[in-house]
């Protein structure tokens, strides 16, 4: 690049970075200053000759985190009318609410502007979940202490983004996986390359596994059921039991949807009216009898007794095997939601 | 379970909530042996993911 032609960044800080303020400016609504500020200089400084902070836009983290959709598109206006060929945003270390806005922010230029962007934070930093799959993420420590590193890794890809080289791997840029998976041409046999890293395993070396292993998030278990006398409890499988005929076509194998299936007037479930679709383990005792898997009698009893408020009148069903995980994650999302919607408190939840 | 909070050991994997080689009114009871533990479950308080017996 020619210093005519001299990368053009666009920075985003909080309010906090921008030295504005701390939580009394977090109302803060975005504005924009030509040049770099505060880790922008760091930038400035990684940067050198070949580019420069035309501008940097500092936002509120609360102005930002309540309203996501509309301080975005005040961003990103900002953002546009300099003209980057790449924005870095943050890094906001372990900074939540700056995290999440630093991953919309560039998930938001990407996708709008169709512009490169990057931005670091800490492993523990909620925007990291978020936005891991679509957006650059650098690893940074919890702390702003290690500013020059985290920039000099943001300067790094943002460099070969802006020149339109390919990013090295994950462990070789420093950022968080993003789950894709890419072809390469190796010279030597799947083989050979797995017995070298059993190897290097027994012997305690490093290695690093060309299979990714799926992201799992974390979930915090919901509080406990104070009054069961009055809960609605549902049940949720996923053994894969439908009513004959596979009406909702539920795969037997890495399934991509769910069913709810009526059973208001249903005391025990009758294996007339039900088969199974899942190739994962010998169903025979569950199709002579489906309350072996969904325990529709067992929980009728209670609801007469007294234990329980309600049966939900539905019950979910899906299959769980050989399963991406991302599909079950959306999968899982939205029975909750339905369950939420209609009012239960507690579910059951059988696996085979 | 991957993300479970509350986790409660089945039966077998065959029959989660069953056991076909008990008499039916065994059987039943089993169910609902297992499934009481699962409510208690429910109104059981925890920080993290645990298996509850």
């Amino acid at each position: 690049m020619g210093e005519c032609e001299m990368m053009r960044v666009v920075h985003y800080l909080n309010q906090f970075f921008g030295g504005i303020g701390g939580e009394d400016k977090a109302d803060l609504p975005p504005r924009v200053t030509e040049g770099a500020i505060g880790p922008g200089r760091a930038i400035q400084a990684a940067l050198g000759k070949e580019g420069q902070v035309v501008a940097t836009v500092i936002c509120g983290d609360n102005y930002f985190a309540e309203n996501i959709a509309g301080a975005s598109d005040e961003v990103i206006k900002m953002i546009a009318s300099y003209r980057p060929d790449v924005v870095i945003a943050g890094p906001a270390f372990n900074a939540g609410r700056y995290g999440i806005a630093c991953g919309a922010i560039c998930k938001a230029v990407q996708d709008q502007l169709k512009v490169p962007a990057v931005t670091g934070m800490y492993r523990e930093n909620p925007g990291l979940d978020l936005y891991r799959q679509d957006v650059y993420i650098i690893e940074t420590t919890d702390s702003a202490r290690t500013m020059i590193e985290a920039v000099a890794k943001i300067v790094r890809l943002a460099r070969k983004l802006v020149a339109k080289e390919k990013a090295g791997r994950p462990s070789e840029e420093g950022y968080f996986p993003r789950g894709i998976l890419v072809n390469e041409i190796s010279e030597r046999t799947g083989a050979e390359r797995v017995v070298d890293m059993l190897l290097s395993k027994l012997q305690g070396k490093p290695f690093e596994s060309e299979v990714a292993r799926p992201m799992y998030d974390r979930v915090k278990p919901a509080p406990a059921i104070r009054d069961l006398g009055r809960a609605r409890i549902a049940l949720v499988t996923d053994g894969g039991l439908v009513p004959k005929g596979n009406p909702d076509k539920i795969e037997i194998r890495t399934a991509t949807r769910f069913g709810r299936y009526d059973i208001r007037s249903v005391e025990i479930l009758n294996p007339a009216d039900y088969e199974v679709s899942h190739e994962g383990y010998d169903s025979v005792f569950i199709r002579q009898d489906p309350n072996r898997l969904v325990p529709v009698d067992a929980l009728r009893d209670f609801e007469r007794e007294g234990l329980i408020g309600k049966l939900h009148e539905t019950f979910y069903s899906t299959t769980g095997v050989a399963c991406i995980v991302e599909v079950m994650r959306k999968l899982g999302e939205k029975i909750a939601e339905e369950l939420k919607a209609a009012g239960v408190s507690g579910v059951i939840l059988t696996s085979t | 379970m991957v993300g479970s909070s509350r986790i409660l050991p089945g039966e077998k994997i065959v029959n989660p909530v069953g056991n076909a080689d008990l008499p039916l009114t065994e059987e039943k009871k089993l169910r609902r042996s297992i499934v009481g533990k699962a409510l208690k479950a429910l109104q059981t308080e925890l920080e993290e993911q645990r298996v509850l017996c």
